[in-house]
């Protein structure tokens, strides 16, 4: 993965898609939300619980789902579960946003099928890492 | 600790018993049945008599720590009003540091917010009028395009004052914000403090229940505290320990390492 492979990439990536933002923190919502708009993501949406995203992933043709972990309602581990149990979800790019550190519960998230995994506090560098090498390997 | 105390060396208690047991075993050896069961009377009645004294003993104990439980109010009614009591007090503090931390988080963004067009507009006309002036250096300018360039000068300088004069101000008000900090840290402590308290008390009730058991000779099956702990899906939020801990990773690089380790 050099600098160029990640050029290319950035040139790749459709810069209007739709994306989900769930955390339970509209603090944490925020940053997320103005870090993915400096990355030229605008087309963003927010929720607060697994259960408030999840009629919204059904009905709203999301590309793209960046969740929390610990949430009241429903967690974010809840959510990957059920999406990854439905059909038309089963595929959507996840990235887990969290401060979850426990490595079982890191094993218990990419066995649910996360796309990527992202520990609290985090920096805008990861973020456009992690995503970056999610669309990366999405696409090919 | 004062629950081995109670039984073990109650010296009264036990130097009866031990009178008793070698008089009853004389007795029974030389066939006084009447002597024997009159000792056997006076054991039982020993033993009584440290119950008694025990059980009082815990009752007191028992009083001391509730009354110390910071659980003021009233528990009569239905449900019970502890709408007065300390730890009601603290999970309305403990709103409060949310609420606090929440809207200082909302200022400092809604200033950063603010401050980035200013920023990029002032930088941006920096840029272009750089370019114009250097091109004015080279002398490849025309008297129109100079007039044009002399005006936007004029307003650019008084963009920059207006710009700067309300960037100070933003981050002048980002740094009043964090005075959070403070007031936080003031209720964070009391709660702490009363948390601590709690503790205490729950730990002398701990023991006044050993004491119960010991007494009664009650045995309770001890649950291992591993067996217990289930996997929690609703999660355990930031780790505050983490370099002490095996299970949980140090930062995303250590993420990064364990999932690849399983071929991610």
């Amino acid at each position: 993965m050099g600098p160029l492979r990640g050029e290319l990439m950035e040139v790749a990536l459709d810069k209007g898609m739709k994306i989900l933002i769930v955390d339970d923190f509209s603090t944490m919502r925020r940053i997320i939300k103005n870090l993915l708009r400096d990355l030229g993501f605008t087309n963003t949406h927010e929720a607060d619980d697994g259960s408030t995203a999840l009629p919204m992933l059904k009905s709203g043709d999301f590309d793209f789902l960046v969740t929390d972990w610990n949430m009241p309602g429903m967690t974010g581990i809840e959510l990957l579960k059920e999406i990854r149990a439905d059909e038309s979800l089963a595929s959507l790019p996840t990235l887990m946003v969290t401060a979850e550190a426990k490595r079982d519960q890191i094993i218990e998230a990419a066995q649910a099928g996360v796309n990527g995994y992202v520990v609290k506090p985090f920096t805008a560098q990861v973020l456009k890492e992690k995503i970056d090498k999610i669309f990366e390997r999405v696409d090919s | 600790m004062d629950n081995h105390y109670e039984l073990k060396n109650n010296p009264t208690f036990i130097s009866e018993l031990q009178d008793c047991a070698k008089l009853l075993i004389d007795k029974l050896e030389n066939d006084s049945f009447q002597d024997a069961s009159t000792l056997i009377c006076n054991m039982i009645e020993a033993r009584d008599k440290h119950i008694f004294s025990s059980v009082g003993k815990l009752t007191r104990g028992l009083h001391d720590a509730i009354v110390n439980f910071h659980v003021d109010g009233d528990l009569s009614s239905e449900p019970p009003n502890i709408e007065s009591s300390e730890i009601h007090d603290a999970t309305d503090r403990l709103n409060y540091v949310i609420n606090l931390t929440q809207q200082a988080a909302d200022k400092t963004m809604d200033m950063v917010e603010a401050s980035a067009p200013i920023a990029m507009n002032l930088g941006q006309e920096a840029n272009s009028l750089r370019d114009d002036w250097l091109r004015l250096r080279r002398r490849e300018m025309s008297k129109e395009e100079f007039a044009g360039l002399y005006q936007r000068m004029d307003e650019f300088l008084q963009q920059m004052c207006d710009g700067t004069t309300q960037l100070n101000e933003n981050m002048q008000s980002i740094v009043l914000e964090q005075g959070f900090q403070d007031l936080t840290g003031q209720v964070l402590k009391r709660v702490i403090t009363l948390v601590h308290d709690v503790e205490n008390e729950l730990v002398k009730l701990v023991r006044v229940a050993s004491q119960v058991e010991q007494v009664t000779g009650l045995v309770t099956n001890e649950v291992k505290g591993d067996e217990v702990r289930a996997i929690d899906s609703k999660g355990e939020g930031p780790q505050i320990h983490a370099e002490k801990r095996d299970d949980v990773v140090k930062g995303q690089d250590e993420v990064d390492d364990l999932l690849s380790s399983l071929g991610f």
